[in-house]
């Protein structure tokens, strides 16, 4: 499904212009067996990835542990700050005082937690400053949802039934799409 | 397969012409056109923003007696600012986050200048507890950073150091939610970019966006759970600001009711400085059929009930002052509100509980005139409630022979009114090169809540079952939507 994952080149590309028709499709094609490659929109369409039998992501279980993190160390390093460091007489006051630990775990749990699930986000979903990315047709960040099939290791025949079935299905254009060799990965 | 949406309500983007097609040319074009406006407006805030930068200057090598503070109000404009500042900086999560997670569809025109207000304005806030340390070079040490004194770390008991931690944690986090969603947007600028070099640096702003189903699906994750994430912390953030104060055992600060009127002030303030500068953004920029008069009225009712949560704590502090007999307290509400101070204790009122009351009047809600004047009103109201709260207490204190009345000097000033023009200088560079509105979330909206959206559903309606949906026809129900 990923991009990058394969080091094809060539690609039929359907596009359509309205999200209920496409998800239409989307069902339509994967039910007559045909592999979709990758599926790009302009906004999250809601559906999509139920449509594409795509399995719910696993970012906030990474998430819940890198929240866990944060707390730990916080309430880890404040009490050996203050109990076995450097411990200071606050006017006699406990040396463990726990809920004023409460404000600055909370932090650091929400801190931990945040800056994980978006540098994994980031890393998951090949997202870095500089990247060049395959674009299949420029119109999907404006108004054109697409389908993108591999092509190549498909048959002429398979291909042009490939472009029969999207035109079918309501596609507005279909075209084929080549890569130069590792262009954008 | 769409969220449902009852016909009557009025749509959030106007225009029976609208499409996808539209809407990016509509949000991309502030970014693509040069405007003389925008050119005068940003040479002013940057001069503006140079005689911050001066002004912090002279503080730094003359010292913070060039403020001022005396011996008894050791705290007054610096602190005044911050926490004002703060305030504002809450309404942009509260958009994006909270909002988010009650489903209101009205935050996808106004979340990402909201967002973005929200930096600035920590970024303005943070500059003044920094800067009133004096020996600013050292100001790394706020942080339990190790050092060659023991270590001697940092007192985790101290609200201010929690400040520490909850403002940074909140600026980073604003940050991380900001960007996070400008990354499909700015791929949308990349891909219709004509010239290379534009191309080039929105690619790289977009950190190689492609808008794939996987990339979208995790995406929606991280907002959702950066949602979630954040509607507490902004929360906490004001609530350990009135920390700093509540924990104290000065009459007036000392009280349990800071933290809930703290975060109620703080969402007020925020969403008058977002209107201030939507009104002028939707002129400047056309975006009148993204930001609607019905968006502005949502807001309108926000700054209603907040304005009216800020006066009921007012009250509240009054009532509780005299029933708890404590002598000082009473003292310390008593002069607030006829002592030396009376004027600034008059605008806070007038500004902050009684004009929002204009609000309960439909016709007020929707008037961008009153909402324009009564956002600035709420904002001077606001800035002046946290003067009488910090000054008022301190100037006179236990000790009547050190009682004092404190006049900020030209370099206070010159800091405050320059913190004004950094804010709105970062705005006006926000505006000009990165999409106001939030392109992506816009177009996620546009078959339920849009006028073309409506229109179309009517229509269908009206050839299949020989009627109406509703009332309505081909435009909204409502005559005075149209702004």
């Amino acid at each position: 499904m990923s991009a990058a994952s394969t080091t094809s080149n060539k690609f039929v590309v359907g596009l359509w212009d309205h999200e209920e028709v496409y998800l239409h499709a989307i069902e339509h094609i994967r039910h007559k067996g045909i592999e979709i490659y990758d599926s790009l929109t302009p906004f999250p369409v809601h559906g999509l990835e139920d449509a594409l039998g795509y399995k719910e992501s696993r970012l906030h279980t990474a998430g819940f542990f890198f929240g866990a993190t944060g707390m730990t160390l916080a309430l880890t390093f404040m009490t050996w700050v203050m109990t076995t460091n450097y411990p200071i007489n606050f006017g006699g006051k406990p040396y463990w005082p726990v809920p004023s630990f409460i404000p600055i775990t909370f932090e650091l749990t929400v801190l931990f937690s945040a800056w994980g699930m978006t540098l994994t986000y980031l890393v998951r979903n090949k997202l870095w400053p500089g990247r060049v990315p395959r674009i299949y047709d420029k119109r999907t960040t404006d108004d054109r949802f697409a389908l993108v099939f591999d092509a190549e290791k498909l048959s002429d025949a398979d291909i042009s039934s490939i472009k029969e079935v999207c035109k079918k299905e309501g596609a507005v254009e279909v075209k084929d799409k080549v890569f130069a060799e590792n262009e954008g990965l | 397969m769409h969220a449902y949406e009852s016909e009557f309500r009025e749509p959030l983007i106007n225009g029976l012409d609208k499409n996808y097609t539209k809407i990016t040319d509509d949000l991309v074009a502030p970014t693509e056109r040069n405007s003389t406006m925008w050119w005068i407006a940003t040479l002013l805030t940057g001069a503006g923003a140079a005689f911050f930068v001066f002004c912090l200057g002279w503080t730094v090598w003359f010292g913070i007696g060039t403020w001022g503070l005396n011996k008894t109000v050791g705290w007054a404009w610096d602190i005044t600012n911050f926490v004002w500042w703060i305030g504002i900086g809450h309404a942009g999560t509260l958009i994006s986050a909270i909002l988010l997670l009650f489903r209101q569809r009205y935050r996808t025109g106004i979340n990402r200048a909201a967002e973005a207000m929200t930096i600035f304005a920590v970024i303005c806030a943070g500059m003044f507890p920094i800067f009133h340390m004096g020996r600013v070079w050292d100001a790394g040490f706020i942080f339990p950073l190790p050092n060659t004194r023991g270590p001697l770390w940092v007192n985790f008991n101290s609200p201010l150091l929690w400040d520490v931690f909850a403002i940074s944690t909140y600026f980073s986090v604003s940050l991380l939610f900001w960007y996070s969603g400008l990354m499909p947007d700015f791929g949308t600028i990349r891909d219709r970019a004509k010239g290379k070099w534009r191309k080039y640096i929105y690619n790289i702003l977009s950190f190689g966006w492609q808008g794939s189903a996987k990339q979208w699906q995790r995406f929606e994750s991280l907002s959702l759970v950066l949602a979630g994430l954040s509607t507490p912390l902004v929360l906490s953030v004001h609530t350990i600001v009135s920390f700093d104060f509540a924990t104290s055992v000065i009459p007036g600060w000392h009280t349990t009711i800071f933290p809930p009127y703290f975060v109620a002030g703080a969402i007020f303030s925020g969403f008058a400085m977002v209107e201030t500068l939507m009104l002028f953004s939707r002129k400047l920029f056309s975006l009148e059929d993204y930001i609607t008069i019905n968006h502005i009225e949502s807001m309108n009712k926000i700054i209603v009930l907040t304005g009216s949560i800020v006066g009921i704590a007012y009250l509240t502090e009054l009532f509780i002052a005299w029933y708890s007999g404590a002598l000082y307290e009473q003292f310390a509400f008593y002069n607030r509100i006829f002592g030396k101070y009376l004027w600034a204790y008059a605008m806070m009122m007038s500004c902050n509980v009684l004009s929002p009351q204009l609000y309960w009047f439909k016709s007020m809600r929707r008037n961008l005139w009153v909402t324009f004047i009564l956002s600035i009103f709420v904002n001077i109201g606001m800035w002046f409630e946290r003067f009488v709260i910090i000054v008022t207490s301190l100037a006179d204190d236990y000790l009547p022979s050190s009682w004092a009345y404190f006049s900020p000097t030209w370099v206070d000033i010159g800091i405050y009114t320059g913190s004004i023009s950094v804010f709105l200088f970062l705005f006006l560079l926000f505006s000009r090169f990165f999409p106001t509105i939030a392109i992506a979330e816009v177009k996620a909206i546009f078959r339920i809540s849009s006028e073309a959206a409506k229109a179309q559903r009517a229509k269908e309606a009206n050839a299949t079952h020989g009627g109406y949906v509703g009332a309505y026809k081909v435009g909204p129900l409502d005559k005075d939507s149209r702004g």
